[in-house]
């Protein structure tokens, strides 16, 4: 008989997922992943307004406001066949990208590099020693001697008063932790440098979407801020130019920092190249508008089956059949009332059917989503290696580039394969957001440039005809694919669904009975104690789970912040 | 002096929104001094560090468990508040209790913190109060006066428009 492994859950900022595996000679042998709460925001949007449900759907997660905003708007413009302005399209692609800048730095640095990174080891670190390997790697200004004495001896005062604080959860002297204590006092360093560098992102999200964290400059048919470069109310250049300041210094710190640090420590953790490979037919969609109508875009996205990447389809607007004939969701094995098979979203059922957390039955509020009755694997991964399938030259550039510097540090040649893995799905992430820092730049510059033409359209007004109309919005988002499905009758909503990127991995058996992103990724999983399961961890925290959008928001009472428990 | 109101909670989960209700009503009902900022920090966690940064104090309202029956307003202050964190009784403080753990990393945590909780009556979906917690509205947002008037703020009410 082997270990059961119950963990409760799993997150380190939003909770609300479970994990279960069962552990035979030291290996994960069959998983489960469950969301523990319900979500029912679909129900709140019938028969309301279409132009007032990306407002409501930005408060279904505490984390991802700004993704779901700009998903339901483009579910209504696409049922409705409405052209956005250049502007609004621009604007839009400035908060989204600056959103995800947020989202990655601050979920490496804040949210996983204590998985792999000891903090307590790095009070024994040498300021030199660590300051002489730094500058090998990058010409990050923040690397020096003086600034890692002064982190060390900051947490030396902190760790000493025994408040460990956000430092809490960290499985410190775990046997599976294996970087020198200069490493370490390297990547703490940039943890708190990164506290203040995210803040940058999210100005400028707070700056163009007129408010955090919920946006307000968002309108079916655009943005609802005018521009008027003279008026001290909206887009000023004074602003736009803050804004490019902060471009430039995320740039900064995403290409001599980030990209290094995850380079770095997946050269000194190589064998994770070899675990959590999981599902290799990835899904992603193509975002970053460049016209009106939604038919060319910045970055490229479809699906990739079997990790095959000369099997790349493209999708190819925001109208492609392709993308939405193919999806899905099943409620087979979630707890919700089912018998009439997957479902596609337009046709999508959320009613609730509790029973109890069934092995074999049903033990999820997460449905299962596929496409093509196939589960895929969703997130920065997918949406990278899409881009290098499509030949996106700046995707290939930078997964060369950081494969290089793996290669080097490790002494070994790394190859792309090495991506389908758990420090792949990192790699992928820094990849991904190195490739944004470029795009926000891009972007600011056309939006720039398209206002000194003399256009200020930022708003085309929605008219709603008689009868049913229905539309997806999807966008790439941080955690990968989101989109929105939206059935209107007379002006008003008559179904509503959400399928999000943690659905997607984290879904539970489908119709099938296949085993969903998570589960798959954790077979064979070596856990060295079961008391304290970092290694799976370590891969469900890869793929930046996010179950407060998955499933709903509140918590059971008095719950325990993590419990593990060995059955 | 810089002084924070912020409203947390979920507007999707009926009595769950009740500290971002309290804060939209203060909004509308009351003319803050130079130094007071409101905030709808709806169920954010990191977004809202920069703006947390340094303040001289921080008062949040939210929804809490207090053990107490719904409808209770409870105020929490001073030593208590970390308590209040590590026993969990509000269903946003992962987020938040993490945001305020990193500040105190940083050097920027609050000068003070003051949470002001609400005992909830429903937390099932849907974007209205039940009626018991609405009618408790008043309380909520006269005690956020009355905190703001402990620090030296005056708040205005701003007259009801006759139609």
């Amino acid at each position: 008989m082997g270990t059961r492994i119950t963990i409760d859950p799993i997150t380190r900022i939003e909770g609300h997922l479970r994990i279960d595996c069962q552990v035979d000679g030291g290996k994960v042998t069959k998983s489960w992943a469950s969301g523990q709460m319900w979500r029912g925001v679909e129900e709140i949007l019938l028969g309301r307004d279409p132009r007032d449900a990306w407002a409501i759907t930005q408060r279904i997660c505490g984390v991802c406001t700004t993704v779901h905003a700009i998903a339901s708007v483009r579910a209504v413009e696409n049922a409705l066949n409405l052209e956005v302005p250049l502007n609004a399209q621009y604007i839009r692609n400035l908060i989204i990208t600056a959103h995800a800048i947020h989202d990655h730095i601050v979920h490496f640095y804040h949210l996983s590099a204590l998985d792999w990174v000891d903090v307590t080891s790095a009070l024994k670190g040498d300021p030199a020693k660590t300051a002489l390997l730094a500058e090998s790697l990058s010409t990050w200004s923040g690397n020096s001697q003086q600034e890692f004495t002064k982190v060390k001896e900051r947490l030396s005062g902190f760790v000493g008063t025994g408040q460990l604080g956000i430092f809490t959860n960290g499985y410190w002297g775990h046997p599976a932790m294996k970087l020198s204590p200069e490493v370490n006092l390297l990547a703490v360093t940039h943890y708190l440098q990164a506290l203040d560098v995210q803040r940058k992102a999210n100005k400028i999200v707070a700056v163009l979407g007129s408010k955090t964290p919920h946006i307000q400059n968002m309108a079916v048919g655009g943005v609802a801020n005018p521009i008027a470069l003279d008026s001290q109310s909206v887009l000023t250049v004074e602003r736009l130019l803050a804004i490019k300041t902060w471009i430039d210094e995320l740039a900064d710190f995403v290409k001599n920092v980030y990209l290094v640090d995850v380079a770095a420590i997946g050269a000194f953790y190589a064998d994770w190249t070899q675990i959590g490979t999981g599902i290799t037919d990835y899904l992603s969609v193509p975002d970053i508008p460049l016209d009106t109508k939604g038919t060319q875009f910045a970055l490229p996205g479809g699906y990739i089956p079997g990790g095959d990447l000369s099997k790349f389809h493209a999708i190819k607007s925001f109208s492609d059949p392709y993308f939405r004939d193919g999806v899905e969701e099943s409620v087979k094995h979630a707890w919700y009332k089912g018998g009439k098979g997957a479902l596609h979203p337009y046709k999508g059922e959320t009613v609730p059917e509790y029973t109890d957390f069934q092995d074999n039955g049903k033990y999820s509020w997460v449905k299962s989503p596929t496409f093509y009755s196939k589960p895929a694997q969703v997130g920065p991964l997918a949406r990278v290696l899409a881009m290098v399938a499509a030949n996106y030259e700046p995707a290939v550039k930078y997964v060369t580039q950081t494969l290089d510097l793996v290669g080097t540090i490790a002494k070994t040649k790394v190859p792309v394969a090495a991506l389908h893995s758990t420090i792949g799905r990192h790699a992928a992430r820094a990849v991904s957001c190195a490739l944004q820092v470029d795009v926000l730049g891009s972007q600011w510059q056309m939006l720039v440039d398209n206002i000194a033409k003399g256009d200020v359209k930022t708003f085309n007004k929605p008219v709603f005809p008689k009868g049913e109309i229905s539309g997806v919005g999807f966008h790439e988002a941080p955690r990968g694919v989101l989109s929105h499905w939206v059935v209107i009758k007379d002006g008003k909503i008559t179904n509503y669904q959400a399928v999000v990127p943690t659905t997607w991995n984290a879904a539970p058996r489908n119709e099938n009975d296949a085993i969903g992103p998570y589960e798959a990724s954790l077979l064979n999983t070596p856990v060295a104690d079961p008391e304290r399961p970092l290694e799976v961890l370590r891969t469900v925290h890869s793929f930046d789970p996010c179950l407060a959008c998955a499933v709903h928001v509140l918590d059971d009472e008095q719950r325990e912040v993590v419990k593990v428990k060995v059955l | 002096m810089r002084i924070i109101i912020l409203g947390v909670g979920n507007i999707l989960l009926s009595d769950e929104g009740i500290g971002v209700r309290a804060v939209e009503s203060l909004k509308r009902e009351y003319r803050l001094p130079q130094g007071v900022e409101v905030i709808d920090g709806g169920t954010s966690a990191m977004e809202m560090l920069d703006d947390i940064a340094c303040v001289d104090h921080l008062i949040i309202v939210d929804a809490v468990r207090s053990g107490k029956p719904p409808g209770t307003m409870v105020r929490i202050a001073g030593d208590a508040v970390p308590v209040f964190f590590k026993t969990k009784l509000s269903p946003h403080q992962i987020g938040l209790s993490d945001v305020l753990a990193t500040l105190v990393l940083t050097g920027e945590q609050p000068g003070g913190v003051t949470v002001i909780g609400v005992e909830p009556n429903s937390l099932a979906t849907g974007m209205a109060l039940t009626p018991q917690i609405e009618a408790l509205l008043p309380k909520v947002v006269a005690q956020l006066v009355e905190e703001l008037r402990q620090h030296g703020m005056a708040a205005e009410r701003v007259e009801e428009e006759v139609a």
